[in-house]
């Protein structure tokens, strides 16, 4: 079957004033109808930049992005506005992410007024539909944005994702700003309506007990490249790369009687501006070596499991 | 001897803390009636989620609230034998830094942006040392060396460190001198896990160290299970359960204790879905007569809704908020 998403070779740099940041560098994958990719690593990965580049919330520097086989890669204007309607994005912060001056029903219904799909008698149904999508009371249509709790308006920001039946919709970080117990009401919320409209999604996040639990396949960055990239359980089970080992055994347990010992990295992330070629993890690295310092591709060590690291096999 | 008993005496002692916010209109019900202890050594985890009044109780241990429209409205603050709601100003100036000392949630705005981070620390030393500006300085740098960083950064500025190491910044000065306890807000929330990992191993080491009681504020039950040995669960301003963690954690008696649980994806199980806790936390300036946890409870009766509700002992022996903790314990919804 074809895949929703492809990327090749995706690289998204910025200009700084000493350099070039690499924000994203050489990235490939690919999603299929209905599964979820998350990409974890820590700020400053890139991995919000790749879901926003993918979209085209920001210009690519090259590479290739396939919607359903189609090379969007360079569309523009027109053509680009209709691909939007496809693609969609749930940003982090519900409390920035959402006009302060706008209702609820006015931020829901804009896109549909925008795509010029609905007549204006069919926008109040479906503006209707869309908030009891996601829970949304009706009385609180005429609210606006500081009336409401944090997953409350979280769940504006689905609704005004999935105004125009996207296929594809990146979660960037959509459960970070809440607390627990609203943190599980919105992904159940996020699942629920995966499974409803056959949704595929990219969910961006830097906690991996949430990227467990939703993700079909995860994705590992580590300064804006991919370090292993396989399905959700066999990371968990079997993880490959030094870096995905490491963040995994720094999570605390919440099993009291099973305590995980961290593995406790040196160092901090080094800077993406002007990276040397070779292994961006080795400086932190235990088991780097000389042959770290060459540029390392992603492989398939096992079935379905990839990872970027030429010691991978001496090192299990 | 004498010693023994010292230490099994609780060091640090909150007796029905209330703490209140308040304007012309409103009153807001921040903290009512908080009552814990501490020994020497050890570290109390204070778990809830936003607005519990975690960070408002450790303010008003360390007596720094807001001067206008904050207030402990009743309630003492018993450091070993000195009730420290009591003291004036001027000594409890004394004991700030020194005897307590604090680690804020955000290095990003702990700092004073335009200082340099040496001096930082130093100010801290100076205000409860006598000595020298040399001797000081020292001290400063043997601190940024205990935290990880090498001394030759005593003269750079905050904005040159990133997160992680700011957040040692503000450990360093935390410590510095030799604090007997230290209240810990969110100390690794602003962080990424590897240096999560990092910041708290190194605190566990310095407190180990100099033996110091650490009450933990987090709404993180991985960190609670890995770093604490009491826990006490806060929801809307009250302790609802409290014990030690392998009684909280094993046996938790309350409704919200056992919410918090399922709302958290396990990394130890599959499940398709997770369990929140219906509805929202309640509005501090509002609360709900009785259990203030009655409105998101499944076991809800009559009784629940009036009337203050006390702290009862489990069977296990710890203390749980709950007047049905015995169809909770058995799992009845």
């Amino acid at each position: 079957m074809r895949p929703v998403i492809e990327v090749k070779n995706l690289k998204k740099y910025f200009p700084v004033a000493n350099g070039v940041l690499h924000a994203v560098d050489d990235v490939s994958l690919s999603i299929g109808r209905g599964k979820t990719l998350g990409v974890v690593g820590e700020s400053g990965c890139g991995k919000s930049t790749l879901g926003r580049t993918i979209i085209h919330l920001q210009e690519h520097t090259s590479g290739e992005i396939f919607l359903h086989g189609d090379d969007i890669s360079n569309l523009k204007g027109k053509e680009l506005r209709k691909v939007r309607e496809k693609m969609q994005i749930i940003f982090q912060d519900p409390y920035s992410s959402i006009d302060p001056r706008k209702t609820v029903d006015a931020t829901i219904r804009e896109p549909l007024q925008v795509s010029k799909r609905y007549k204006r008698n069919e926008i109040d149904d479906v503006t209707t539909e869309l908030m009891e999508l996601v829970g949304i009371d009706n009385r609180l249509r005429m609210s606006y944005p500081h009336e409401l709790d944090g997953g409350r308006r979280q769940r504006v920001g689905i609704a005004r994702a999935l105004a125009l039946n996207p296929d594809f919709v990146v979660c960037d970080e959509p459960v970070s700003a809440l607390d627990v117990s609203i943190q599980a009401q919105v992904l159940n919320l996020l699942k629920k309506l995966q499974q409803q409209r056959g949704l595929t999604y990219m969910f961006v996040t830097h906690n991996l007990s949430v990227v467990k639990h939703i993700s079909d396949d995860i994705c590992v960055m580590y300064l804006g490249q991919v370090v292993e990239l396989c399905p959700s359980k066999e990371l968990f089970k079997n993880p490959l790369h030094p870096y995905t080992k490491a963040l995994l055994s720094a999570i605390p347990s919440i099993d009291i009687h099973n305590p995980n010992k961290p593995e406790i990295l040196k160092g901090e992330l080094t800077s993406p501006i002007n990276p040397k070629p070779g292994c961006r993890f080795a400086s932190r690295c235990n088991f780097a070596t000389e042959a770290c310092k060459q540029p390392q591709k992603l492989q398939e060590i096992s079935s379905g499991h990839f990872a970027a690291c030429c010691r991978v096999r001496e090192i299990q | 001897m004498s010693d023994e008993i010292k230490e099994s005496m609780p060091f640090l002692e909150v007796k029905n803390l209330i703490v209140e916010y308040f304007t012309s209109e409103q009153t807001v019900h921040a903290v009512n009636g908080v009552s814990f202890k501490l020994e020497k050594g050890k570290t109390l985890g204070l778990v809830g989620e936003t607005g519990a009044g975690k960070t408002s109780i450790a303010k008003a241990i360390l007596r720094i609230l807001p001067d206008v429209g904050a207030r402990i409205a009743k309630g003492e603050v018993w450091l070993a034998d000195e009730n420290i709601t009591r003291i004036s100003e001027e000594e409890m100036r004394k004991i700030r830094g020194k005897k307590i000392s604090m680690i804020f949630q955000d290095p990003m705005t702990a700092l004073n942006p335009v200082q340099r981070v040496g001096d930082q620390i130093a100010e801290v030393v100076s205000l409860h040392n006598s000595g020298t500006k040399e001797s000081f300085k020292k001290r400063a740098e043997e601190m940024l060396e205990m935290v990880g960083i090498q001394k030759e950064r005593y003269g750079d500025y905050p904005h040159q460190f990133s997160g992680g190491m700011k957040q040692r910044v503000v450990i360093a000065i935390a410590l510095a001198c030799n604090p007997e306890l230290l209240l810990a807000d969110e100390p690794t929330t602003a962080l990424d896990v590897t240096i999560q990992a990092q910041v708290l191993k190194l605190i566990d080491n310095l407190k180990e160290k100099l033996n110091t009681s650490m009450v933990l504020i987090t709404h993180d039950m991985g960190v609670v299970a890995t770093h604490c040995d009491d826990v006490a669960v806060v929801y809307a301003g009250n302790i609802v359960e409290y014990g030690s963690k392998e009684q909280v954690f094993d046996h938790p008696a309350h409704p919200y204790t056992i919410g918090l649980f399922g709302a958290i994806p396990n990394l130890g199980r599959d499940e398709e879905w997770l369990h929140p806790i219906e509805g929202l936390p309640p509005d501090p300036s509002d609360l709900p007569e009785g259990c203030s946890f009655h409105p998101r409870c499944n076991y809800t009766t009559e009784e629940c809704k009036a009337g203050t509700i006390d702290m009862l002992a489990t069977p296990d022996g710890h203390q749980c908020r709950c007047i049905h903790m015995d169809r909770v314990l058995k799992g009845e919804v």
